[in-house]
């Protein structure tokens, strides 16, 4: 819009027409800081991969660091067991998310679960892990509360319930971990989609409600969830801390063995880990593809089905109990696993087969006071600073499109998922050896960078579609009334969008309090979260002591989230129509 | 600025549109229009939707979006509003909805209308106290809108829209959404203050009752955006001039 451009004389500071130009230069500085460090750091990683590494000495090409790779005896078990874990996990959470949305479509239920998603989705992916291996372990939770009087148990049972070879552990942790995200992209869309016609013509031409919602309604919001739904892949492929946790470690998965090889001792070892990384990234991108075909596939068949023209009156029962029953148990281990953690970190004495612990104590929390206090406070800094910087850039990129008139573009989403779609491993260390050339490896500089990377592309998607939908005529009509483009950015719509911009915080805080690679690869070892402690102590340590660990990981993001729900529903408790719900 | 009288004569001046037309994407929307509007008088713009009565207004108003392009000019009390932003236009305008900001208090949304450089906070509230007796709405200023009726949130819309003293007032169907008893008040109450300041004041409409009670020219627009010399169905009690010059 020309008029966004006039340089405003006489407004306060008089620093309008520079902050137009700042505001037109968002978009560029943004994608400069997180798409920049990926494009780095991904050639980063491949030049090592292929022998190039100045820092040993080593000049390339070569094809020496591939060939140490397919020739070590782990590689063969990693790739099997990341590819069903992986895999597994994605096709589980997506299918259960889709026969639960299909079957419970417009019902209570879908609402009150609904509820539920944003503090699950808070929940960070180490503590979700460390609280499923407490209560699927065979001295776990579960096993004790079935013991034994009903199982016989009274010393645990010699099964790897997690850990398994099969990586089957680590798989119904990502569908337990991933189905809050997926689910909510999936309602997120749904209320974007003319859902509710479309579904009630299918069903006045006799579909069942199952039926009428795949046949109508998937078809047309499957593009939405795409992205999400490949992030998700490129996620349960090649995370780390889950894997650390609920997978076997002869042999780990892929990224696991990776990050082995880059802390190797041996320096030369990078090298091999760098094509670790380099194939890391490969398997992904094979798996999305793989994923397109599957999709491709899918649609052929389902037109066919919708051709047929069934009703769906036998899909109809059999959807709404297997989805019903499978949220219903993944919701209660999702639960169960945070219950475990807190009474595991305040177990005195919880000899085995005994259901609850028969000495309750806070000495865990006391003799972890000093730990829990100083990995706490870097954790809630590196959020905080990282959130606040993504969100005053989603801001003013979102400000400054307004302003322009420009129209949101779609190629634009896959420049935004690019660092959710490229699997850490693969870029992280090329990341580091940029900020060691910078000279602010190891330092707060290259975490709050790194942790931005994964939190802005969060941000943005929280906030984009609110920023977008508030009505333009409240900005006419406060123009018009003779307040400036910044007054009404800041008395206006700022105030209008708090409740969305208090969620897109605390989702950004969630991201950051989660990230477990990026603190270790930008912090050089030399920072300690809540989150690489609990991973590191899960290792081996008092599982009393990793539960306080691993409880406050999950606490901190929880309490942000009640915050970011109660501070405007204070503030504008007397404002009617901004209290509604979510 | 002008004192604390809310009913002070004479803010408004001429407002002039020479040789106005808006096209999108290289299809004419409206015009090429050209009319004046002295100060306290009405002009209605009637046409059937779609026929770019609004975007007229957000033309008025600086608000207009990127991909309209617009030919002719527009000037208020002589000044030149096309290089201006919406907000040095000093152009008031009121929509079909309130529009009130739901974050704001009734009073801080009178407040937010009200300029800047009026800066004494007694002063300010005694203004904002004023207009909200003007509009029989004392002891309303610490409500929250929502909880208002919806003439008593139209009444406090067009407060705000005076307080910010533009020199013109634009209203884009402003009665549209209220009942029918509701409406007349409110029409009278809008056109006896545009009236009281000696606005110039454009209606833009498809209401005939709206464009009546105006008393004032009527400027018919076709479909195509033209401007018609006769209303498309006449019944004769409305048959005026096209153009609103001669008088």
């Amino acid at each position: 819009m020309a008029q966004a451009l006039q340089p405003l004389d006489d407004a306060p500071g008089g620093s309008a027409g520079r902050s137009i130009e700042l505001l037109q230069g968002a978009p560029a500085l943004t994608l400069l800081l997180f798409l920049g460090p990926v494009a780095a750091g991904l050639l980063g990683t491949w030049l090592p991969a292929v022998g190039h590494f100045p820092a040993l000495g080593l000049s390339g090409p070569s094809l020496a660091p591939w060939q140490a790779l397919i020739a070590d005896p782990a590689l063969p078990g990693a790739l099997k067991l990341t590819l069903t874990s992986g895999l597994l996990g994605t096709l589980g959470a997506i299918l259960l998310v889709i026969a639960f949305v299909a079957a419970f479509h417009g019902s209570l239920w879908l609402a009150r679960l609904r509820r539920l998603m944003l503090p699950l989705l808070a929940v960070p992916h180490a503590a979700a892990a460390i609280g499923f291996a407490f209560l699927l372990a065979p001295s776990g939770w579960l096993i004790r509360l079935i013991s034994p009087w009903a199982s016989g148990w009274t010393r645990p049972p010699d099964v790897a319930l997690i850990q398994d070879p099969a990586g089957l552990a680590l798989a119904a942790a990502l569908v337990v971990k991933e189905t809050p995200f997926l689910l909510l992209v999936t309602l997120a869309a749904l209320e974007q989609s003319n859902a509710g016609e479309r579904l009630a013509v299918a069903r006045s031409l006799g579909y069942r409600p199952v039926a009428a919602w795949l046949k109508t309604v998937l078809p047309a919001i499957y593009g939405q969830i795409r992205l999400p739904l490949y992030a998700v892949l490129a996620f349960s492929l090649s995370v780390v801390d889950m894997a650390l946790v609920l997978a076997p470690g002869t042999p780990p998965t892929l990224a696991v063995l990776v990050l082995q090889w880059f802390n190797d001792p041996d320096l030369s070892m990078r090298l091999v880990a760098a094509a670790g990384a380099s194939l890391q990234l490969g398997i992904v991108v094979l798996a999305i593809l793989l994923w397109r075909l599957l999709e491709i596939l899918v649609g052929l068949l389902g037109r066919r089905w919708i051709a047929g023209g069934r009703r769906g009156d036998l899909l109809e029962p059999a959807t709404r109990a297997l989805a019903g029953t499978v949220m219903a148990a993944s919701m209660l281990l999702a639960a169960g696993a945070l219950v475990g953690m807190a009474l595991w970190s305040l177990a005195g004495r919880w000899r085995f087969p005994d259901a609850l612990p028969s000495l309750w104590t806070q000495a865990n929390w006391l003799r972890e006071a000093d730990g829990l206090l100083a990995s706490g406070g870097v954790t809630l800094l590196l959020g905080l600073a990282s959130t606040v910087i993504a969100l005053v850039l989603v801001l003013a990129c979102l400000e400054n499109e307004c302003r322009r008139g420009l129209q949101p573009l779609n190629r634009s989403l896959w420049l935004l998922y690019a660092p959710l779609l490229v699997p850490q491993v693969a870029f992280l260390f090329g990341v580091q050896v940029l900020a060691v050339k910078l000279r602010i490896d190891g330092g707060w500089i290259a975490l709050i960078w790194t942790h931005l990377l994964f939190v802005l592309p969060y941000v943005f998607l929280a906030m984009a579609y609110p920023y977008r939908a508030l009505d333009k005529r409240y900005e006419r009509a406060a123009l018009c009334l003779g307040a400036s483009p910044n007054r009404v950015f800041f008395r206006v719509k700022l105030p209008m969008l708090m409740r969305p911009i208090m969620i897109a915080a605390a989702i950004g805080f969630a991201v950051s309090v989660a990230q477990y690679l990026p603190t270790l690869f930008a912090g050089s070892g030399r920072f300690v979260t809540l989150t690489t402690e609990a991973v590191s102590l899960s290792a081996g340590a008092d599982r009393r002591i990793v539960a306080c660990y691993a409880f406050a990981q999950a606490l901190l993001p929880l309490l942000c989230f009640a915050l970011a729900l109660a501070v405007p529903a204070w503030l504008y408790r007397d404002r009617r129509s901004l209290r509604g719900a979510t | 600025m002008t004192g604390s009288d809310m009913a002070g004569a004479g803010q408004g001046g001429r407002l002039e549109l020479l040789d106005v037309e808006l096209r999108l994407r290289g299809r004419r929307l409206l015009g090429p229009l050209s009319l004046t509007v002295g100060a306290g008088e009405v002009t209605t713009v009637m046409g059937p939707s779609g026929c770019g009565k609004s975007s007229l207004l957000a033309y008025l108003c600086g608000t207009l979006e990127g991909v309209f392009e617009t030919a002719g000019r527009a000037r208020l009390d002589g000044r030149a509003l096309d290089s201006l932003p919406p907000e040095r236009r000093r152009v008031g305008i009121l929509f079909q909805d309130d529009l009130l900001f739901p974050h704001l208090s009734v009073a801080d949304n009178l407040a937010f209308g009200l300029p800047a450089d009026l800066r004494d906070r007694a002063a300010r509230a005694a203004r904002i106290e004023a207009a909200l007796a003007e509009a029989d709405l004392e002891g309303f200023g610490s409500r929250d809108p929502a909880t208002l009726s919806g003439g008593q949130r139209a009444r406090v819309a067009l407060l705000r829209t005076l307080l910010s003293e533009p020199q013109a007032l634009l209203l884009d169907e402003p009665f549209g959404k209220l009942d029918v008893a509701l409406r007349d008040r409110f029409r009278r109450f809008v056109f006896e203050h545009a009236r009281a300041r000696a606005l110039p004041t454009l209606l833009v409409t498809h209401d005939p009752f709206d464009a009546e009670a105006a008393g004032g020219d009527i400027l018919h627009l076709a479909a195509d955006g033209a401007a018609l010399s006769a209303p498309p169905e006449t019944d004769g009690r409305l048959l005026r001039p096209g153009l609103a010059e001669g008088r």
